[in-house]
């Protein structure tokens, strides 16, 4: 479909991706033959009524679920064709995940949900320690490390989520409906900090949001509708 | 491996009254276990002589078993030995019965050759000895009975009739005697009565017989080769014996009670059957509840085998946490048993208790581990996670009784009541 602005090296690369389910004995093809590229460095915001596959296409982009044909590559790299443990593998390295419910671990602090990326590295105890603690400085909220995800406000969750997305410094940072929860002024709050994140740390960035406010956070938005891409804008 | 235990751990967390009533039920589990195994462990143990300084001679085929008072000098001439004396279990009732304590016909001298632990004044010794009727009492029994030296005490035998017929034999009370230092002085609680009286009060066919001999042996070390000796000499004879340590010898009469080691293993697995269903429960119930977060797991890069064995660590951490407690619990309760109860916790035991803790954690924590291990990251954060075949059959196998009962009873399976 040619969406994409032009790029020599796009992080992302997708080419007649198709996503189908199987419900019973019917077959239901969710995303027909979608075409798009993201550069690095980019902000996306995916928009598009409920059931347009916006939250398919992410997941796929993410790693977290497998396309029934199509071309798929991120820096460069076909996870179309990864097996469960490379896609793993390739998620701690590449991708951080930022849901609309935060996704917290409620029985760990907001520092040991910020280590829980890094107990897949090499790093030692005090090296987790740190870098976490640095991920929760740089969201804005170092003081409140030793809080259990109970203990803080939506906008705070979220924020321990963003840094715990951040803290094993992945290429990629896909938003699941980020502010979905968070009232007006706190996910401007939020959706500020992405911004942050991607102008100054170069994060790309993909978000699927319902919110056209949100969505003008980003540098692009594109839409879906009934599985396919209808329609680009640039901010 | 030790940067995930904080995360399992935390898992325990989550529901503290649901894991503190699991860790308790598993706690005492086995504590059960720690002791019932103990008490296995005593029984199927093979007769050990180590330290044993006192050994018991009972004919091979039962100690119930009479053997003739001839054999007395034979044994008494098997080097090592240092004394002997001969024991004939009177069992007599005393009063209505109901406070049942040992009697045993003896020798005085010979008594107190082999027993030096049981102390008493030599005037009461002499009594004793020349008091064709006398006996004496152990303290504890005597206090509880309220017994004085000089006291007639009539016991009736269910063993021993006497040469008129009866079975009411009376005693004189000639001394009450301690044991040497606080263990002996629990134990205090039998009676001696003088072998004369009752050798030549009872039907004539019975005397001259010895119920037991007891042998006091030079060297301890030397137990087990003095066993063998009296056994090989009269070995191939009318009279052939059996011959082994004291302790043994008292778990021998316990053993006829039935096939203990059966009987604790039964127990045993009742017990294990019951914390098997209530831990499984509560540990697919806590995955369950994480599905979510088992999820997010996966997202942040933990592989599908790595889910699983988080799971699974997290059973594993639960029952070795109330398996180290319960067999605790049970090593304390085995410090403060009486000395008649000699259960220790031995390699066995633990062994054992090991072992369960490995099973428990297979049967209560695969099931969940596997669900965790196939969770589909897209279909968990949707909510439309689904059990694992094997947690899957085995609801259906919980539920198939209650199934069975219903069809039993004549009610209609919930199908067909739906469609009715």
């Amino acid at each position: 479909m040619g969406h994409a602005p032009p790029s020599l090296f796009p992080l992302v690369e997708i080419r007649g991706l198709t996503k189908a389910y199987v419900r019973g004995k019917q077959r239901v093809e969710v995303l027909h033959g979608i075409d798009l590229d993201i550069p690095e460095g980019d902000f996306v915001a995916l928009m598009g009524p409920s059931g347009s596959g916006k939250t398919t296409l992410l997941n796929l982009i993410g790693g977290i679920d497998s396309p029934s044909s199509g071309l798929l590559k991120v820096g460069g790299q076909r996870i179309d064709d990864y097996s469960a443990d490379e896609l793993a593998a390739w998620r701690a390295e590449t991708v951080g995940f930022i849901f609309q419910s935060y996704n917290l671990m409620p029985v760990l602090s907001a520092q040991k949900n910020v280590e829980l990326p890094l107990l897949l590295t090499e790093m030692s105890s005090g090296e987790r320690t740190r870098r976490a603690r640095i991920a929760l400085e740089l969201v804005g909220i170092g003081d409140r490390a030793g809080h259990k995800p109970s203990e803080l406000s939506g906008g705070q969750q979220q924020r321990v989520a963003i840094a715990r997305a951040l803290v094993s410094d992945p290429t990629l940072l896909i938003c699941d409906e980020p502010t979905g929860d968070l009232d007006r002024k706190t996910a401007d709050e939020v959706l500020r900090l992405l911004q942050r994140l991607n102008s100054e740390f170069g994060k790309t960035i993909i978000m699927v949001t319902h919110d056209p406010k949100a969505a003008e956070y980003a540098k692009r938005t594109v839409h879906l509708d009934k599985g396919t891409l209808v329609r680009e804008a640039a901010h | 491996m030790l940067k995930y235990v904080g995360l399992v751990l935390s898992g325990l967390t989550r529901k503290k009254l649901r894991t503190t009533l699991t860790f308790l039920s598993l706690l005492a589990a086995f504590t059960l276990l720690g002791l019932l195994q103990a008490v296995n462990s005593l029984f199927s143990g093979a007769a050990d002589f180590l330290g044993a300084n006192r050994l018991i001679t009972q004919a091979s085929t039962s100690f119930t078993q009479p053997l003739p008072m001839r054999l007395l000098p034979q044994i008494e001439a098997v080097p090592g030995v240092e004394a002997v004396s001969h024991s004939q279990f009177f069992g007599g009732q005393y009063g209505d019965g109901r406070s049942f304590f040992p009697q045993f016909a003896v020798n005085p001298q010979r008594l107190r050759q082999t027993y030096p632990e049981w102390v008493m004044e030599e005037d009461a010794w002499r009594t004793f000895t020349s008091t064709q009727d006398g006996a004496i009492a152990g303290r504890l029994l005597a206090e509880q009975n309220g017994w004085q030296v000089g006291d007639i005490i009539p016991l009736n035998s269910f063993i021993w009739t006497r040469a008129d017929g009866s079975r009411l034999w009376e005693w004189r009370l000639v001394g009450i005697f301690d044991g040497k230092d606080a263990e002996w002085q629990k134990r205090a609680n039998l009676m001696y009565l003088n072998y004369g009286q009752f050798d030549e009060g009872r039907s004539p066919g019975a005397r001259g017989l010895a119920g037991v001999f007891v042998v006091q042996v030079e060297n301890p070390q030397d137990s087990e080769r003095i066993a063998s000796a009296i056994d090989a000499r009269f070995a191939n004879s009318s009279e052939e014996t059996k011959t082994q340590s004291e302790q043994e010898f008292q778990l021998g009469f316990i053993r006829q009670l039935g096939d203990i080691g059966l009987i604790v293993n039964l127990i045993t697995g009742a017990v294990f059957f019951s914390i098997l269903f209530l831990t499984g429960v509560a540990m697919s119930q806590a995955v369950r509840e994480r599905i979510p977060e088992l999820a997010v797991l996966k997202c942040l890069g933990f592989t599908d085998r790595q889910v699983m064995w988080l799971v699974l660590a997290e059973s594993f951490a639960l029952c070795l946490l109330g398996a180290l407690a319960g067999m605790g619990v049970a090593t304390l309760v085995m410090q403060f048993l009486p000395p008649e109860f000699p259960i220790t916790a031995d390699a066995f035991v633990w062994i054992v208790a090991g072992a369960s803790v490995l099973v428990l954690t297979l049967l209560v924590g695969l099931p969940p581990a596997l669900t965790a291990q196939r969770l589909k990251i897209v279909d968990a954060l949707a909510g439309r996670a689904g059990d694992s075949p094997l947690e899957l059959a085995l609801r259906k196998a919980i539920e198939w009784p209650a199934f069975a009962w219903r069809w039993v009873m004549g009610r209609p399976p919930r199908d067909a009541e739906a469609q009715g």
